[in-house]
């Protein structure tokens, strides 16, 4: 397959659909925005597509919590569509809000038998919202988005990002699966321990064991508090005057490895 | 049936709300803090059993990992039993519902409702409340922390003790009545009432014309005319002081105008389009919602900014939220609708230290003020998805009372639509939020002083925004916009309908059926609907042949577009309610008819003084860099930028904080609104009420300066720069108050025409007046200080080229351009040592162009490494910030500066100090150097020293150390004030 299509899920308060598309685009994939109404009224539509991203925003305006409406909705309404567009061995990926948005919909981690979804990403620990770059580090191999990639910086822009799992048992068992892919601070990550290693400020929320993202069983849904697509062009980095020149920003790489795992 | 559900933090997370509380309680002074628990509650009303409200609460509301819910009819003790909470019941706990009052906005319940809906749950109302347990406060402490801390009574109830209501109030259905006003049997005692108690705010000549207007017609008006008049004469809608007549005397000499405004400010802008001819770059200045210049071969830029500072004195969250989201309609109601790229925000407060104390009843305290106008803020534009990329904040105590809420939007607009034109036969479309009545009397509140009793007389006038109607609304505009389905459109801002018709329809006329108007909830008015100011709404005119497919797209995004009129070409503005006509005005009684505006002006600036530096104030030069840095105009404003959204659109290029830990003061803010382009804009402002102390022309030429400079520092070119003001004033009905402002709107026209640098748009507020009695029953007023603001769009050609401020090299030399004057007034090395007099900074237009023009010449070469503007704390200041956010040291010494004979023995003070204009601060690798300084041959400069591999600042003066001081001790010192929780 030469040009894999995207669909960018547009909903009452997303804001990071254009330069989503952008960073697809510039990856060589073929991007498009589509409401969440569209879908709804025919996820037929779905087949006509390899990556489905949930971009980064507030929708609904992050009414009640972070993510949750848009979340029921695709819980309620979408879920088989999603799943079998999953187990066509597609990719599923979601940027900040959207990592909220698939967490909250059991999409990412598997509902228990009583409806309860075994964590969540809620306030930070300082209270509220912040922008700032983060250095980041991958653990393990488990997501194709991640292939290839040590380390990243990119920024993070949130108010509730704080990983949490509902005890140490689930995160240990996540842990160990190698589903925590992606870590806040330079140092990878060793053991299974819940507690962050790095300190605010480069762990912005509290994140239990550092984690600013995570994959499903299989890897190919995937979600990230930081904001790749806000790193494509060089001149995005908060020092680009003071650094060499670079061809492209380390962002870019996460939309590549989508690309070419269809090629 | 009436549900309450209560989300609780689980033991294992802290409470924000609690501590949130716990912390104002301490700011308060109370002896002993309270013990404090608190929840977020929903009230849902509707044929619900508890299974289902189970199923909402456990599906819908509650973060089981780290949260845990309570739910039971309203009134249940369950919902009040500190156990609940997880209070020790051995204590003694008082609950305190906090409530919106009914009829204010509540976003978070629209979404609620409509979530449920889509559960197959079938709930009618729904509303959120927090409430709190307290503990260990006596009962004035409590009632204190309530009225103080945790509510504000003008848009909240509380509730002590457990709920009594067991249903919501939902509004009862509006009962049409006819109101006509008797104003022709009024004398002008009754006129000057009516127009105070109706909340008009007309002058007595002004409801002289109407009532004569009325008695030739031989009828009295109706409620929605009278209403229609007032927000249309509104100063806030037509600026009638400004641009009225005003026979001006001052130390310039005597001037007559006929419209001040016009002849000052447009007149600069007129001439400099002139002077350029074909090379003309301005597309539409000071005729739309915003001003509009061209960008590159397809876009057009638009700016604008706004004030909304009565409404962010009595609520501050939600004046400013709803400032940023009126501002950004402005540039969407601009040409055929800009999309918005970028948010500048500027505030004003008194001092957050001041005691509580001192703080007059009626005033809310100002940290609790910059708290909410920075949470308002955040929360619009974050939503909207709009980075909020420049601001500046301005301490002064006579901001108590009045503070100062500037918000301001850049857009981006095709050049093919940057003009409209309804056209006769166009539906009149009302698009986005409901009405409602939140907002009623905003326009003409604004234009009144602030009082004590504001806070109950005009709390309608406070609204609440939903950011997220707002985005929608912007979604659809937009694409209705680029699938060219409307012929017009504009805002519905202060004055609501009211003024969004009337202003669209004035060259036509306007039939509004006004019982179309989609609600919020029953029982409003056709006035109401008619002046309602609710947020999220534009007005479009859309014709007949492009309706169905506007209504379907509108649809298609759950935006909600309803037809509430017609422009029919009659010359009139009728309303119909039903069958009823209910107004009936002249377009030409309406918009021309206003009485003239005529006022006196004077201006004497104070008696120059003499500054003296003392032997004290000179002693310590490390100590007083130190204090400057630390003072609250100067020091970092991290904890606000960190808050805001300053790279959504994935455009940042210079972000508010730069160097080599991300934590530096950007000049200005670099963004590419256009991704797969490297063209750019810079956005930049400047202010300095301090200095309009000694004169406002100098205060404005200084503003203008800072504005520029600003901009130039980071690359933009300098003739290429647009800049708007933002005059916020005294009670202007002072002959002083008024001559002061005409003095620096004469400043403006000067040096805006020299530097050929046009103003584009631009708003006034005046009447920014507290007026308060006093604990010995004194009636007082605290007026403002002058604050013009200017705000600056620059342009880059090549992002790649933008120069930030932090020090990059170790051995780069370090170059001061531009004079050095004995210019203290007015200066923070005077307000450190409490010095007072000296000469104001003042501005040579002729030699800043050339340096504007030199400097950005040596940039576009790429000779300079970093540059820093010299504002606040002059070069010391400069130098030190350049330092720190770079990591490197400097070695500089000031016998190099350039500077004009020093009356003071103390020149190492002046040198360092002094706040003169048109001064920068550059970083240049050695080999560029004679280029550099080649290039800048004709302006003052000074080779000053270099940057070093030491953690320090060393200053010499003649070669005697004057500075030697660590880095890191002056970056705590500036980084400390403001590093709030």
């Amino acid at each position: 397959m030469a040009q894999p299509r995207v669909l960018v899920l547009r909903s009452p308060g997303t804001n990071c659909d254009l330069e989503t598309v952008y960073a697809f685009e510039r990856a060589g994939a073929v991007a498009e925005r589509m409401h969440v109404r569209r879908v709804l009224e025919s996820p037929g539509q779905l087949a006509g597509y390899q990556i489905l991203c949930v971009p980064g925003g507030f929708s609904y305006g992050d009414d009640i919590a972070a993510g949750r409406i848009l979340a029921n909705q695709l819980r309620h309404h979408l879920f088989d569509h999603l799943r079998s567009f999953h187990a066509e061995g597609k990719l599923i990926l979601g940027i900040c809000n959207g990592f909220q948005v698939l967490l909250k919909s059991g999409l990412l981690l598997p509902v228990d038998p009583g409806g309860a979804i075994p964590a969540t990403l809620t306030w930070n620990t300082l209270g509220r919202f912040e922008d700032r770059w983060v250095p980041l580090v991958t653990a393990g191999e488990k997501s194709p988005f991640f292939a290839g990639i040590d380390t990243m910086y990119l920024p993070v822009a949130h108010a509730e990002g704080r990983f949490v799992t509902r005890d140490a048992r689930v995160f240990e068992q996540l842990a160990t699966a190698g589903q925590l892919v992606l870590r806040y601070g330079a140092r990878p990550p060793q053991g299974v321990e819940l507690e962050p290693r790095t300190a605010y400020p480069d762990n912005p929320n509290g994140s239990s064991g550092d984690v600013a993202g995570l994959c499903d069983a299989s890897g190919r849904v995937c979600g990230l508090m930081p904001h790749p697509e806000r790193y494509i062009d060089p001149t995005q980095h908060p020092r680009w005057t003071r650094q060499p020149a670079r061809a492209a920003g380390d962002g870019l790489r996460v939309f590549q490895n989508a690309v070419s795992y269809f090629a | 049936m009436l549900w309450e559900i209560d989300i609780h933090p689980r033991s294992s997370e802290d409470s924000r709300a609690a501590t949130a509380l716990i912390q104002a309680a301490a700011e308060l002074g109370f002896a002993r803090g309270p013990r404090v628990a608190a929840a977020t509650g929903y009230l849902v009303q509707g044929s619900l059993d508890r299974d289902q409200v189970e199923r909402i609460a456990g599906e819908l509301l509650v973060d089981s990992v780290v949260e845990r819910s309570v739910l039971g009819q309203a009134g249940e003790d369950v919902l009040t039993d500190p156990e609940s909470a997880g209070c020790d019941p051995s204590a003694e706990w008082q609950v305190v519902h906090v409530l919106p009052k009914p009829g204010v906005m509540d976003p978070v319940a629209q979404s609620t409702l409509a979530a449920i809906a889509d559960m197959n749950l079938q709930a009618d109302a729904v509303r959120t409340l927090r409430k709190y347990w307290i503990a260990d406060l006596s009962d004035d402490e409590l009632a204190t922390l309530c009225n103080k801390a945790l509510a504000n009574d003008a848009i909240e109830q509380v509730v002590l003790g457990p709920l009594e209501f067991d249903r919501l109030e939902l509004g009862s259905p509006y009962q049409f009545e006819l109101q006509t006003v008797p104003l022709a049997s009024l004398d002008d005692d009754g006129l000057r009432r009516l127009s105070r108690e109706g909340q008009l705010y007309l002058s007595l000549v002004e409801m002289q014309t109407i009532q004569n207007h009325f008695r030739e017609l031989g009828r009295d008006p109706t409620d929605a005319e009278l209403e229609t008049i007032a927000q249309t004469w509104s100063e806030h809608c037509s600026h009638k002081t400004l641009a009225g007549r005003i026979a001006y005397r001052g130390p310039d000499g005597e001037r007559r105008f006929e419209n001040m405004l016009k002849e000052t400010i447009f007149a600069a802008t007129h001439e400099i389009r002139g002077q350029l001819g074909d090379d003309d770059w301005c597309v539409s200045v000071f005729a739309d919602n915003a001003g509009i210049v061209r960008f590159d071969e397809h876009n057009n830029v638009v700016f604008k900014v706004e004030t909304h500072n009565h409404p962010s004195a009595l609520e501050p969250y939600g004046g400013a939220n709803t400032g940023v989201g009126g501002v950004i309609r402005d540039p969407l109601g601009t040409g055929m609708g800009a999309k918005p790229i970028c948010n500048t925000d500027v505030f004003c407060f008194a001092p957050p230290e001041t005691p509580v104390h001192a703080v007059p009843t009626g005033a809310l305290h100002p940290k609790r003020v910059m708290r909410g106008v920075v949470s308002g803020v955040r929360d619009y534009g974050n939503r909207m998805g709009i980075p909020t990329v420049n601001g500046a904040i301005y301490f002064d105590p006579r901001y108590l009372g009045n503070p100062l809420v500037y918000c301001g939007n850049v857009g981006l607009i095709p050049r093919d639509k940057s003009s409209k034109e309804p056209q006769p036969g166009d539906y009149i479309v009302a698009l986005g939020g409901r009405t409602g009545r939140d907002g009623i009397h905003g326009a003409t509140f604004s234009s009144a002083e602030l009082t004590h009793e504001s806070e109950s007389l005009s709390g309608g006038a406070v609204q609440i925004g939903n950011a997220i109607t707002e985005k929608m609304l912007l979604d659809v505009v937009l694409a209705a916009r680029d699938q060219g389905l409307y012929h017009a459109i504009t805002d519905c801002g202060a004055g609501g309908f009211s003024s969004a018709v009337g202003e669209m329809g004035e060259k036509i006329g306007a039939e509004v059926w006004l019982d179309r108007a989609p609600l919020k909830y029953e029982g409003l008015s056709y006035t109401e609907i008619w002046i309602s100011e609710a947020q999220e709404r534009m007005v479009l005119a859309v014709g007949p042949d492009q309706w169905e497919a506007f209504a379907a797209l509108s649809a298609s995004e759950g935006v909600e577009a309803t037809v509430i009129g017609r422009f029919v070409p009659t010359g009139r503005l009728q309303l119909k309610y039903g069958e009823d006509q209910v107004a009936d005005l002249s377009m030409a009684f309406l918009h021309d008819g206003r009485p003239p505006v005529v006022r006196d002006a004077v201006y004497a600036p104070p008696a120059a003084a003499p500054l003296k530096i003392t032997a004290e104030a000179a002693a310590n030069p490390t100590e007083t860099l130190t204090k400057i840095l630390g003072s609250l105009n100067v020091a970092s404003k991290h904890w606000v930028i960190r808050q805001y959204d300053h790279e959504v659109q994935g455009g940042s290029v210079i972000k508010p904080l730069v160097g080599a830990q991300n934590d530096g003061p950007s000049d200005a803010a670099v963004v590419r609104p256009v991704l797969s382009s490297h063209r750019g804009i810079a956005v930049s402002c400047g202010m300095n009420p301090h200095y309009g102390d000694f004169d406002t022309y100098h205060m404005a030429c200084s503003a203008v300066d800072e504005a520029v400079r600003n901009c130039v520092a980071v690359g933009a070119d300098p003739d290429r720069i647009a800049i708007l003001d933002n005059f916020c004033w005294g009670n202007t009905d002072r002959t002083e108050t008024l001559g002061s402002l005409v003095r620096a709107a004469l400043a403006c026209h000067d040096l805006a025409v020299a530097l050929g640098t046009p103003f584009i748009s631009g708003k006034d507020s005046l009447n920014n007046e507290f007026r308060y009695v006093d604990a010995d029953g004194q009636s007082r007023s605290i007026s403002i200080p002058p604050s013009l603001l200017i705000s600056a769009l620059g342009q880059i050609d090549d992002v790649a080229r933008a120069v930030t401020m932090d020090l990059k090299e170790v051995g780069n030399r370090l170059y001061i351009v531009g004079e050095t004057f004995e210019e203290l007034g007015g200066s923070h090395f005077a307000a450190v040592h409490r010095l007072d007099g000296g000469e104001v900074p003042k501005v040579d237009p002729a030699r800043a162009k050339r340096t504007f023009a030199k400097l950005h010449a040596a940039m576009t070469e790429g000779l300079v490494r970093s540059c820093h503007d010299l504002s606040e704390g002059g070069l010391a200041v400069a130098l030190a910030e350049m330092a720190f956010a770079g990591g490197l040291g400097a070695a500089v010494e000031l016998t190099n500066v350039p500077h004009a004979a020093l009356a003071d023995q103390h020149e190492a003070a002046v040198l360092l100090f002094a706040e003169s204009n048109t001064r920068f601060l550059c970083e240049v690798a050695p080999e560029h150097a004679a280029r550099f300084e080649e290039l800048l041959s004709d302006v003052p400069l000074g080779n000053l020293g270099e940057v070093t591999a030491l953690q320090d600042l060393q200053v010499t003066h003649d070669g005697h150390p004057v500075i030697v001081v660590d880095l890191e001790r002056l970056k705590a010192a500036w980084q400390a004030p403001l590093d709030w929780n």
